[in-house]
């Protein structure tokens, strides 16, 4: 059967750059057709019909033509262009995360609605979220789960016995948590704090992004965005460098209110006893 | 099988490197060099080397000139109260051809694009702050209408509001030629909001 000239997908807009005079070649990540690359001739020329609808992040329903090499986006128009994504610093780093870990962590041309369900409510929850910081910890837990990467976080990886609070470790490389006896022999493992194994396991048993309610203190926020860094990284063998602006970002916030209040040192509010 | 002679795959392979020009276009490139008199490729060669060697950046608005400073800044008839901010030295033309800018530049070379590994030092804002010096009233952030060129402009205008500069932007709506029916809402929104009273 001969294969139809063009198909019809919802998509949003991961990452994209120039080409040749006016064009751009974006990634997208589709609910039809998972993670796709895609043509937009002309779309960098102020006139274009295209160029608005196929920002950076914006989720569209798209008709593309197939290409030889390429396909070829024909028409697009935004369902959600996530504005409030593009006028606020803080959270465009962050939607640039979440962009980048749909980016690194999926395949090409594979059927995955769920993902695609996960990246939409992710950019929403962030459109809103008072922490931006916790909706992406989120996302990458949850991104992790379904490609297969799920942390084990409950039970010691080796010697499955239950992990109590204490002094155990955590092995990016090997994928979760050791206990007090087995984290010493383990060359990749590094000790990871009880409050922080018991956010993760918090953030792991969530229902949809967004409606995790937890106020974190600084240190142990950073020290679960390094861990779930470090996942991610391990698992891709690629740098992310998104965390990057993020970190300087702020970095300079903080420098130019030095008298700001500390967060009170309250590492889980509401929800995570164990 | 036949391969290309030393000479010729070299050149060809030197054309690839740029940008836009695939395997194809490098090989038509070359050969209609071959073809043409020996003049001919030494004055490119010339113009080539040439374009290096003479141009520097204006050391300050790091704009590409022969002489540094560059000829906008050092124009006796321009406004040294008000400098325009753009991401690239072609849009510095860009703005020039409206003949409706007297002010002075300053080219960051870039806009914040942590995808592309582009972050907040890789784009000269760092010299933009040393130029707003008291002299300067206004700085107009001109960068792309693209997430990259609007976050790169709210990161400048964070930095530099507190230095007691106005800080403008350029209006954001519908290009000329256009059509309201295939505007996407962001821009039409932003038209809405950026109206004018006739």
């Amino acid at each position: 059967m001969p294969r139809p000239r063009s198909y019809r997908c919802e998509a949003v807009v991961l990452r994209r750059h120039d080409f040749g005079e006016a064009d751009r070649i974006l990634v997208l990540f589709s609910r039809e057709r998972g993670k796709l690359r895609a043509i937009a001739k002309g779309s960098r020329r102020t006139t274009s019909r295209l160029a608005g609808h196929l920002e950076l992040f914006t989720h569209a329903e798209l008709q593309v033509a197939n290409g030889r090499d390429l396909d070829v986006i024909t028409q697009a128009e935004a369902r959600n262009p996530f504005r409030a994504l593009r006028e606020d610093l803080t959270r465009t780093s962050h939607a640039y995360l979440v962009a980048e870990l749909a980016d690194v962590l999926t395949e090409d041309q594979a059927e995955q609605p769920e993902m695609f369900d996960l990246l939409l409510q992710t950019f929403s929850a962030l459109e809103v979220a008072l922490d931006p910081r916790l909706v992406v910890d989120h996302y990458s837990l949850a991104l992790l789960g379904i490609v297969g990467f799920r942390p084990s976080l409950a039970v010691c990886l080796l010697c499955r016995e239950e992990l109590r609070p204490g002094l155990n470790a955590f092995s990016a490389m090997l994928g979760g948590a050791l206990c007090p006896r087995c984290g010493p022999g383990e060359a990749s493992a590094r000790p990871i704090a009880s409050d922080v194994l018991k956010v993760l396991r918090h953030l792991q048993r969530s229902g949809p992004p967004g409606t995790v309610r937890l106020r974190l203190a600084e240190p142990v926020a950073r020290e679960v965005d390094r861990v779930l860094r470090d996942l991610a990284e391990r698992h891709t063998e690629r740098r992310l460098r998104s965390p990057d602006l993020i970190a300087r970002l702020r970095s300079e916030a903080g420098e130019s209110h030095p008298s700001a209040p500390q967060t009170p040192a309250l590492p889980v509010e509401e929800g995570a006893r164990e | 099988m036949q391969t290309t002679v030393e000479p010729v795959a070299r050149l060809i392979e030197e054309f690839a490197k740029l940008p836009g020009i695939g395997p194809k276009t490098a090989q038509r490139l070359t050969f209609h060099l071959l073809r043409l008199p020996a003049e001919s490729s030494r004055t490119l060669a010339e113009a080539l080397v040439h374009m290096k060697e003479a141009t520097v950046l204006c050391s300050s608005c790091l704009n590409i000139t022969d002489k540094d400073p560059c000829a906008i800044c050092r124009g006796d008839v321009r406004d040294r109260t008000v400098i325009c901010v753009v991401e690239e030295p072609l849009d510095v033309l860009a703005i020039e051809r409206t003949r409706s800018f007297k002010g002075l530049y300053h080219v960051l070379h870039g806009a914040i694009d942590p995808l592309h590994g582009v972050g907040v030092d890789d784009i000269k804002v760092k010299e933009l702050v040393r130029r707003l010096d008291g002299e300067v009233r206004e700085v107009i952030l001109a960068t792309n209408p693209s997430l990259q060129g609007e976050s790169t402009a709210r990161y400048v205008a964070n930095l530099i509001q507190p230095m007691g500069v106005t800080v403008s932007h350029l209006a954001r709506g519908l290009p000329m030629g256009g059509d309201l029916e295939w505007a996407d809402e962001v821009t039409l929104a932003r038209a809405l909001e950026g109206r004018r009273p006739m």
